[in-house]
């Protein structure tokens, strides 16, 4: 009963989001209030609606009713409970449905929290939501329906995907769908202006904070994927080019685009046109994304073919709402005028620049992703574009981007000065160039990790260069940290997202450092890696609910001592009869970490290791994080808190551009 | 009983990793050259994993096969050519640079070298352009400023 509730409340919900992507559309062509009034309060009972449809799918999965097919093929009765959460959504229909839940949930918050806005602007932003979520419960429906039921009802499940049941699927996936998401908002105030024909900085305001959010938890979403597969899939690499994590990259590099893009927007009323475009550009590539993912087209171009409903629903989708908004654009965006003037060298110069290569770094993912799919379609021909082509392409375009960054921040809006700015940079650069040939002479070796090192130093030091020079008359300590403390949070932010830039580039720099042995060893035999050694104590046999592993106690040592200790194994799930690793790792020093990983097991005992020392690896993730604190510290800016738009709108009805 | 578990785990279908301990070649210089080559080679059977990296069987078999290439004595292009011309293009992650590639390494530079001589282009025509006309109003760009200052404070 309570699966057809679920399933029924969706129905509601989809038929509800064509009243509110009718209605509030037409009240705002019309300039009709109470029209316009319709779309607040069904944005919010469409969130609950979908919200009481997830809610009933996940009490089938932690009650493990058989009786429907999606618990039945993800699920068994003994699975850990927080697997029995997780696997809601680590199956195709239950992650639709998460998607479809996430942007209902942002429609609703616009709906909750715009009360400064403009009635015809936000009408028209959850109008265009809606046709998103109308769209995508339209899928749900009739492609994807995770409420089906199977008669009779089996007695057990054929349990979740062993290489999913862990606390990454728990965190990731929603982390990741939050992200693609949220740019829907910022996609539905492209569409809006674009539709009203009107925009300006408020907007860019208004805007600002959801971006904001969205590529916060678009990069906290892919350091985790990241993260995951790096322990999981047991020799420690932890991104592939692999098109779906492509598929994530390129919404984030659009997104970071559209940020800077949005603040010259904000600030200086100028590249309004090309802010738009970036807004819809954002959330295509997340609907690509999900196509890519969701379809099966990258499985193989043929089995895509084969079995085409789902794949075919979502690419009408997306012809629909790429096509639909770019057309919008060519439509409307000329009779958008371009603001404010600046030279080439200024803040707004800075940031154009960033621009240029954000995008083209993301058109050569986006090339290097399709191209294989595109030249089998038209010509049958088989070709691979791998890691060796990312790292020619995508390489050279990020090293002017980090050595601009720095000097982005020091620019000055409207004119700036360049060598002002290269004075004032002199401290970071220096201790770029000695930290490089510290480490070279140290390290040894190829020489492009140190540089690389060289370069993350200089952008970690000179993203504090602008927030020092404004301390710096500081006489006392005290008064200095006043002052810190008065400066706007918006640049603390960006001081700090952009040091996690340069410390995630100094993690990826090691990597050229690390240390690998392949050895056959026998328990007690200690093996030597980097400055450690690795003694496998025992093998020991352990049960888990839904498996049976084998564990090896290990010691790492230090000069003789014993400094850590690990618990590597491996798993055999005895439902889908396979077995998987668990790497064990430790963390020691500056983000150093040893990572091993139980090959085989002989029959007469002896054990094949993957072991390996990672210097500073676990800094490719720390810079990720404190990105997203970056940007967490710039959203609680008083600037662009909820609310203040209202204040800000108590000026005359912002004038249109012309 | 331990004995007998492992025993089990061992003969599972078996899940070997990567590279393993049996594959790797007396020669500190050959195996190095072995894992630079594989590195960039793709295992067939899976997504955009290279041979070095991938569990999968096949994978374990071409990377005793670019081995053995190399013990014959067959330098790096050599032992390319030798599985390009059994496995086809597919095999190289860094697709080689011929017509029907053209598109895909042009790209980035293309969209770069474009994106710019836009933005030159724009840039100039806007500043001819300035002389003519102000974006906004001088009293509504005083009032954004104002606001501007009162809230960024």
């Amino acid at each position: 009963m309570i699966v057809e509730i679920g399933h029924y409340a969706l129905v509601l919900a989809l038929a509800l989001a064509i009243v509110q992507a009718l209605v509030p559309l037409y009240g705002a062509i019309r300039g009709d209030g109470p029209l316009m009034a319709v779309a607040q309060p069904a944005a919010v009972v469409q969130f609950l609606l979908v919200a009481l449809s997830f809610v009933a799918l996940t009490h089938a999965h932690v009650v493990s009713d058989f009786s429907v097919v999606n618990v039945f093929e993800n699920s068994h009765s003994l699975k850990p409970l927080i697997y029995k959460f997780s696997g809601v959504w680590g199956n195709h229909e239950g992650s639709m449905l998460l998607w479809v839940l996430i942007l209902a949930l942002f429609g609703a918050t616009v709906a909750l929290f715009s009360r400064g806005m403009p009635d015809d602007l936000r009408a028209l932003v959850l109008a265009v939501q809606s046709w998103v979520s109308a769209a995508f419960l339209l899928f749900v429906l009739l492609t994807s329906n995770p409420f089906a039921r199977l008669d009779p009802a089996p007695l057990e499940g054929r349990d979740l995907n062993p290489l999913l049941q862990d606390p990454g699927l728990a965190i990731h996936p929603p982390l990741l769908y939050i992200g693609y998401v949220g740019f829907s908002i910022t996609f539905s105030f492209a569409a809006a202006a674009l539709i009203s024909g009107r925009i300006d900085a408020a907007w860019a305001r208004y805007i600002r904070p959801w971006t904001l959010g969205a590529w916060i938890f678009l990069t906290l979403g892919i350091a985790m994927g990241s993260y995951w597969a790096y322990y999981t899939l047991g020799w420690g690499g932890f991104w592939f080019w692999d098109p779906v994590e492509n598929a994530s990259l390129m919404p984030w590099l659009a997104g970071t685009a559209l940020l800077h893009s949005a603040a010259v927007m904000e600030k200086r009323d100028a590249l309004k046109i090309w802010t738009i475009f970036l807004a819809i550009l954002a959330f295509s590539l997340s609907l690509l994304g999900t196509f890519l993912v969701r379809s099966g087209v990258l499985t193989s171009v043929h089995s895509f073919a084969s079995d085409p409903q789902r794949g075919v629903f979502i690419l009408g989708i997306l012809v629909f709402f790429i096509g639909g908004s770019l057309a919008l654009f060519a439509f409307r965006a000329t009779a958008l005028k371009p603001g404010g003037i600046f030279a080439p060298v200024s803040r707004e110069g800075a940031l154009v620049f960033n621009n240029l290569l954000l995008t083209t770094s993301c058109a050569t993912v986006f090339i290097g992703t399709l191209y294989p799919l595109a030249l089998e379609a038209v010509t049958g021909e088989k070709i691979s574009v791998g890691a060796p082509f990312f790292n020619l392409t995508f390489g050279p375009l990020f090293i002017p981007i980090i050595l601009a960054m720095p000097f982005g921040q020091m620019l000055a809006w409207k004119r700036g000065d360049l060598l002002g700015a290269a004075q004032r940079l002199v401290l970071a650069v220096a201790i770029g160039v000695a930290g490089m040939i510290v480490l070279e002479a140290l390290r040894g070796g190829p020489v492009m990790p140190a540089i690389l090192a060289g370069l993350a130093l200089y952008l970690m030091v000179g993203s504090f260069v602008e927030i020092y020079g404004r301390l710096r008359g500081a006489r006392t300590i005290g008064n200095m940290v006043s002052r810190a403390l008065g400066l706007p949070r918006s640049a603390w932010g960006t001081a700090l997202a952009h040091a996690g830039v340069g410390i995630t580039l100094f993690g990826l720099a090691a990597t050229g450092w690390g240390v690998e042995r392949i050895v056959t060893v026998k328990p007690g035999e200690p093996v030597a890696v980097g400055p450690y050694e690795v003694v496998v104590r025992e093998l020991a046999p352990r049960d888990g609910s839904n498996f049976k592993e084998l564990v090896a106690h290990t010691e790492i040592r230090e000069g003789g001592r014993v400094i850590a200790e690990m618990d590597p194994s491996r798993r055999s799930f005895t439902t889908r009869t396979m077995v998987r690793t668990e790497a064990g790792i430790v963390t020691l020093g500056a983000g150093g970490q040893i990572y091993m990983n139980i090959a085989d097991v002989r029959v007469d005992g002896a054990i094949d290791l993957r072991l390996y020392w990672k210097p500073y690896v676990a800094l490719i993730w720390l810079g990720c994080l404190i990105m997203s604190l970056g940007g967490l510290l710039s959203l609680s800016d008083r600037r662009l808190r909820i609310g203040v738009a209202q204040r800000a709108s108590v000026r005359p009805q912002a004038a249109p551009a012309e | 009983m331990r004995f007998v578990l492992a025993l089990c785990l061992a003969l599972l279908p078996s899940l070997s990793l990567a590279v393993q301990p049996d594959e790797i070649l007396p020669d500190a210089r050959q195996e190095s050259r072995a894992r630079e080559i594989s590195a960039e080679l793709r295992c067939l059977v899976c997504q955009n994993q290279s041979i070095d990296d991938s569990d999968a069987g096949l994978a374990r078999d071409l990377r005793l096969l670019v081995r053995e290439r190399i013990k014959a004595g067959d330098n790096d292009t050599q032992v390319r050519d030798y599985l390009v011309q059994r496995y086809g293009d597919f095999i190289l992650l860094k697709p080689p640079f011929k017509s029907e590639t053209l598109l895909l390494w042009l790209t980035p530079f293309g969209v770069l070298l474009a994106g710019g001589a836009a933005l030159f282009a724009m840039s100039r025509r806007r500043r001819r352009e300035s002389a003519v006309e102000a974006s906004l109003s001088d009293t509504d760009e005083a009032r954004l400023k104002a606001l501007l200052e009162r809230e960024g404070r």
